[in-house]
C-alpha cells in the first residue's frame, strides 16, 4: 500500500504513451497496455521521482480545484494495483 | 460487431532456433532461412503495425537471436513507436549483443526456462550447454536492466521444478513469471503422451501459484497458464479470434493465432501481398471465427460466449476434427468425456519418448 510520504517512481520498461489510433493515453509496461482515464494520466504526468505522493496530491487538487480527499482516494487505488502490477515502485 | 484495431502482433522473425525443445509452438512443417522475410520487409510490417494500433510487439520465433539484423529490427519497431518485447531462450545473446539491443530501444525481455537445472533444461531444450549459458545472460540482462520476464514452461518431468522456478524469478530479479503449462499444439502434439501432466500435478500446480502469489505480492507478478487438458472451461484463446492480436510467420503469411495453419479450410493472405490493414480488417481468416457468429451448439446459446469465445479453434479441430465445434476442454462439450479419458492415458504414459523438433 502507498502512504502519502511515499515517493513513486515509475522503472525502467514502463512509459506514458499517446496511442493515436485509439486517441488516448495508455501506459505501456511489459506485454501490457492500460488504458489511462484523465485522472490516472494526471497522476502519471506528475510523477517525477522526487515528489511524494503526497505532493502530488496536492498539486493536482490545486490544478483541478478538487477536494484533496477525492483525489487521495482515486489515486491510492490506482497506485496500488500499479504497484501489485510491478509497473510502479517506490523510492527507497 | 465492429472490428476494433489490435493490441499485440507477435512477429515471428525465424523458424531456426538452436534449441529443439518437443513442446514448440512452431508448426511441423518450419519455414527455411531461405523463405524468411527480409529486413527492409519486416521494418514495413512494424511500421503498418504501428498505424494499425498495434502498441505491443512480441518478437519472437524460433529463437529471435539467430537473426542477424535483430538490432535492426528492434530499432525499426522502437522508431514506429511499438513497445518491443524479445522472446528468447538467451542462446545467441552476448552482452555486447544486449547492449546493443539496449541502445536500439529494447523494451522488454521475456527469458524462456526448460527446467531448473542443466541436467533437467538441456534434456528438454535437446542443447548441452544451454542452461549454462542462459544462467549467464540472465545475469548480463539484469546488469543492463532490462525488465526481465522468466517463462517457464511447465510439463509432467518438470513440474515438480515449479517452486524453484518462481525462486529463480526472484533471484534474477524478474518482475513477472510465466508459469506456462504446456499447450498442445505444434510440436507438442507430438509429444501429449510424454508430457500430458497428470491430473494431481495440475492440481498442485494451481495451489503453488496461488500461494505465491500471495506471498510475492508486488514484489513478483505470477501470470499462470494451466494445464488446459484438465481444466473445466476452454482458454479464451488470443482473447477472441482477430480482436486483439494478431501473428505473423517468418514468411510472412498473417495468421489469428500461431497454430492457425492447422485449421486446413483458412486462406491466409502474406504482408508481400496485401496490407496489413487490409488483412486484419477483411482478411478470410480472420473473419471466419471473428465474435460469435459462427459459433454453433453449446456455444451459441452458452453465457460465456463473450467470456471463452467457445475456446481454441485449432485444438476443436485438432481433437473433433470440427474448427467451429466446442473446445472439447469445455465441460459442456458433448467431446469431453473423451477428451478426460484421453487426458488419464496419455498423462499416465510413462514410457512415451520424447519427440524433439527438427527440420524435416
Amino acid at each position: 500500500m502507498i502512504a502519502p510520504q511515499d515517493i513513486p517512481v515509475v522503472p525502467r520498461g514502463v512509459r506514458v504513451h499517446w496511442d493515436r489510433v485509439r486517441e488516448g493515453w495508455v501506459l505501456l509496461g511489459p506485454e501490457r497496455a492500460i488504458t489511462l482515464d484523465p485522472v490516472a494520466h494526471a497522476i502519471m504526468s506528475e510523477i517525477d521521482g522526487h515528489r511524494s505522493l503526497g505532493e502530488i496530491v496536492e498539486l493536482l487538487a490545486a490544478k483541478y480545484e478538487a477536494p484533496p480527499e477525492q483525489i487521495a482516494t482515486d489515486s491510492a487505488g490506482f497506485l496500488n494495483a500499479l504497484l501489485n502490477r510491478r509497473f510502479l515502485e517506490i523510492a527507497s | 460487431m465492429t472490428t476494433r484495431p489490435p493490441i499485440a502482433m507477435l512477429a515471428e522473425l525465424t523458424h531456426r532456433c538452436p534449441l529443439s525443445c518437443p513442446y514448440c509452438s512452431n508448426p511441423l512443417e518450419l519455414t527455411r532461412k531461405e523463405s524468411e522475410l527480409d529486413t527492409a520487409t519486416w521494418c514495413s510490417v512494424f511500421t503498418q503495425a504501428a498505424d494499425l494500433g498495434v502498441l505491443q510487439l512480441h518478437l519472437s520465433g524460433g529463437e529471435p537471436a539467430s537473426r542477424r539484423d535483430l538490432t535492426e529490427l528492434v530499432a525499426a519497431a522502437h522508431d514506429a513507436g511499438l513497445y518491443t518485447n524479445l522472446i528468447t531462450s538467451g542462446i545467441g545473446l552476448s552482452e555486447k549483443r544486449l547492449a546493443e539491443l539496449d541502445g536500439a530501444g529494447l523494451d522488454h525481455v521475456q527469458l524462456s526456462l526448460q527446467g531448473t537445472n542443466a541436467q533437467m533444461a538441456d534434456m528438454i531444450g535437446g542443447y548441452r550447454g544451454g542452461f549454462d549459458r542462459k544462467m549467464k545472460v540472465a545475469e548480463w540482462i539484469g546488469a543492463i536492466g532490462f525488465p526481465l520476464t522468466l517463462n517457464a514452461v511447465l510439463h509432467r518431468r518438470n513440474l515438480h521444478q515449479l517452486p524453484r522456478a518462481i525462486e529463480m524469478a526472484v533471484e534474477m530479479g524478474a518482475r513477472r513469471i510465466e508459469v506456462a503449462t504446456v499447450q498442445f499444439h505444434g510440436w507438442a502434439m507430438k509429444n501429449r503422451g510424454a508430457m500430458m501432466p497428470t491430473r494431481a500435478q495440475a492440481a498442485e500446480a494451481d495451489g503453488i501459484v496461488a500461494e505465491a502469489r500471495k506471498r510475492l505480492k508486488g514484489r513478483l507478478v505470477i501470470d499462470y497458464v494451466p494445464a488446459d487438458y484438465h481444466s473445466d472451461y476452454p482458454k479464451r484463446c488470443m482473447g477472441g479470434w482477430g480482436s486483439t492480436g494478431l501473428n505473423v510467420n517468418p514468411e510472412g503469411r498473417v495468421l489469428p493465432c500461431h497454430a492457425a495453419e492447422t485449421i486446413p479450410h483458412l486462406q491466409f493472405d502474406n504482408v508481400k501481398e496485401r496490407p496489413l490493414h487490409d488483412i486484419w480488417y477483411h482478411g478470410s481468416a480472420f473473419e471466419a471465427y471473428r465474435g460469435t457468429d459462427w459459433m454453433q451448439e453449446p456455444c451459441r446459446s452458452c453465457e460465456r460466449k463473450t467470456v471463452d469465445f467457445g475456446g481454441c479453434r485449432c485444438q476443436a479441430m485438432a481433437i473433433t476434427g470440427d474448427p467451429a465445434a466446442t473446445d472439447p476442454v469445455c465441460i459442456k462439450s458433448p467431446e469431453r468425456d473423451a477428451l478426460r479419458g484421453m487426458t488419464d492415458e496419455f498423462a499416465g504414459d510413462e514410457d512415451a519418448p520424447l519427440t524433439y523438433r527438427v527440420l524435416s
